[in-house]
């Protein structure tokens, strides 16, 4: 019964490994294959070729849009946790009327579907004459990354002992030297944690960044991929794409797989007795 | 280098008061000691002071100016947490030097005056290290040191001692004694629910009840003239025997007969109180089974607690369910079930009204 167990275990955690893992590595075998070696199935590396990879890195503006990813996902991470932790502090330590409401409003904007706020967004976004630029993107980024960041990072504020806090009070410490100095060392873990799923998040859109930047130059990586076109309107490139979704995906797993390591529990353990 | 004065003190959460009115004065330099149950709103009163909560009612003077409104910083006071309240993430030197560092003092200052402190409370091998490689009585150390650093006009802590083991316990409440000693300047302020610590370490005690103000005085006042019944069994332990009674007067003595006891004659007493109930106090301590002064209970023994040098009897009384308690030196034979007879001077006798207030002889 239990090696049954066990055996049933193990094979889910099999079948959920293939489900997940599989697509990305067929990605990565077709990335290497060029010609009619592309409609092969293989499953195990036998072509090994760059083409695909020189195609995107060196005609059309692939490139730039990797930058221009790399440029919106930071900047939105950036602003979100500054926005977060400050919004954070005030939620989880300052007393005021309509605290409750106020988050309970925060976690319902993240409930809207992007397809509903769409059409309002675009007429803010013409109105402040951001279309076509990546700050249109950040703003409305922050639409889904805020209501988590704000969450997770009230969550975990509302559980640091107050005693710290009315410690640094008696040290002459000012909320924001509280913040900066006491509570953010403390907070590595959310904050690493909130700002990578920011990140990708921010990185993988593709509604948004298909509806508010029209040009080439300006594209973020999701819908320069899906837009990414062959010699003619007949073909589909599917060497460059699978390049370029490899491409797109590899950082993320590498920042995912760094920050996995920093990410300390118990920072907080030996401060107060818990 | 700081007196305080406290001045019709209220503070209410809300529509609820837990403070109603304390007056107080605190001269320069005492070592002053909070005691109550809890609940009794010590710990509020130490965060009035200390700038933590807000004042609902009255003025708050450090040396005659009022700081109601000031930060605790402002105030220059500086606080020991019950939970140690370290910051995790530095070490025990930059632990005691964030306040300096904040308050802009020079780092040949800070660097000398944390070093100082280290010495004092003999923390220096841990200066590099993080409060989680300390034990308990280190990090309670650090705390002391992170308050000492700052040179503070009021010293205040809360309940420090409650999260050590016994031993250390005892340790710790020495090292704060010497402390004391060595910043005699320095008004400090010690809320404490065990009396022990509030009997050893204060110049004045402050008992404080449900809000209120019981009773302020030395140890030993509280000890051999508490004001009243509460008092009177919050202090020395194990706590007071009480005993109803029914006074008479014969001329200027009085005639006090406990329940289940026998007549003690208290010369001068007639003066004090009329005919009728009263309440018969006699610490455990002050009764013996040698005869000494005059014999006033009875009874068998139910229980006996041994604690080397003394022992706790329990002996039980026909009018009440509580057992009177004697604290008798530990060599005497004492059996449970014998009968014994419980003896006391007449003049360790306390006497309090129907209202629970001291009667004075």
């Amino acid at each position: 019964m239990k090696l049954l167990k066990s055996i049933g275990f193990y094979a889910l955690v099999v079948i959920i490994v293939v489900v997940s893992v599989f697509p990305f590595y067929y990605a990565i075998l077709t990335s290497f294959k060029s010609g009619t070696a592309i409609f092969q199935v293989d499953y195990w590396p036998k072509h090994f070729s760059m083409f695909n990879y020189r195609m995107v890195m060196t005609q059309g503006s692939f490139p730039l849009n990797l930058l221009n990813s790399l440029f919106v996902s930071s900047v939105v991470v950036v602003i979100s946790l500054f926005l977060a932790i400050t919004a954070s502090f005030a939620l989880a330590r300052v007393k005021f009327r309509g605290r409750k409401l106020l988050l309970l409003t925060i976690l319902s904007v993240s409930m809207f579907p992007q397809i509903a706020v769409l059409a309002g967004l675009f007429e803010m976004i013409r109105g402040l004459g951001l279309y076509n630029t990546l700050w249109s993107l950040i703003l409305a980024y922050m639409i889904f990354t805020l209501p988590f960041t704000v969450w997770v990072l009230t969550t975990f504020m509302r559980d640091l002992p107050v005693e710290l806090e009315e410690a640094a009070i008696v040290d002459g410490a000012n909320s924001w030297t509280i913040v900066t100095k006491v509570f953010m060392p403390l907070m590595w873990p959310a904050l690493v944690t909130t700002g990578l799923l920011a990140f990708i998040a921010a990185w993988n859109e593709f509604l948004f960044a298909l509806t508010f930047v029209s040009n080439n130059d300006t594209r973020t990586v999701p819908v320069a991929i899906a837009l990414l076109s062959g010699a003619s309107e007949q073909e589909i490139p599917w060497g460059p794409i699978m390049a370029a979704s490899v491409i797109v995906t590899v950082p993320l797993v590498i920042l995912v797989l760094i920050f996995q390591r920093k990410i300390v529990a118990g920072l907080t353990a030996g401060g107060v007795k818990g | 280098m700081t007196g305080l004065k406290l001045t019709e003190v209220r503070k209410s959460f809300g529509n609820l008061e837990v403070l109603h009115g304390i007056d107080l004065e605190i001269k320069t330099g005492e070592f002053i000691v909070f005691v109550g149950p809890s609940g009794c709103g010590k710990s509020t009163l130490l965060r009035l002071i200390a700038g933590l909560e807000d004042i609902s009612g009255g003025t708050l003077e450090f040396d005659g100016d009022v700081v109601n409104h000031k930060s605790p910083a402002e105030r220059g006071i500086a606080m020991v947490f019950q939970s140690y309240a370290l910051y995790p993430h530095m070490t025990v030197y930059d632990n005691m030097a964030f306040g300096m560092k904040l308050g802009g003092g020079g780092k040949a200052e800070i660097e000398k005056r944390g070093r100082e402190a280290a010495e004092i409370l003999q923390i220096t091998p841990y200066l590099d290290r993080l409060p989680k490689q300390l034990s308990g009585g280190q990090r309670q150390r650090v705390a002391i040191g992170r308050a000492i650093v700052r040179d503070p006009r009021v010293f205040l802590f809360d309940e420090p001692l409650s999260n050590l083991d016994a031993a250390l316990r005892v340790q710790t409440r020495i090292e704060i004694a010497r402390l004391n000693e060595r910043m005699a300047e320095t008004t400090m302020i010690y809320v404490t629910h065990d009396q022990v610590e509030a009997m050893t370490l204060a110049d004045r005690i402050v008992v404080l009840r449900a809000g209120y103000v019981e009773q302020v005085g030395t140890p030993m006042e509280l000890y051999h003239r508490p004001a009243n019944l509460f008092v009177a069994q919050f202090i020395g332990s194990p706590s007071m025997n009480i005993v109803p009674a029914q006074a008479t007067r014969d001329g200027d003595a009085l005639v006090v007969e406990p329940e289940g006891g026998r007549k003690v004659r208290l010369d001068g007493g007639g003066k004090a109180v009329g005919d009728g109930p009263i309440q018969f106090g006699v610490r455990p301590e002050d009764l013996n089974i040698a005869g000494e002064g005059q014999p006033i209970f009875e009874g068998p023994v139910t229980l006996v607690e041994r604690l080397g040098e003394s022992q706790l009897v329990y002996v039980e009384q026909p009018s009440s369910e509580e057992p009177l308690v004697a604290k008798l030196p530990g060599h005497l034979e004492v059996e449970r079930g014998a009968r014994i007879e419980l003896s006391a001077q007449p003049g360790v006798v306390r006497l309090f009204d129907a209202d629970g207030k001291a009667v004075r002889l």
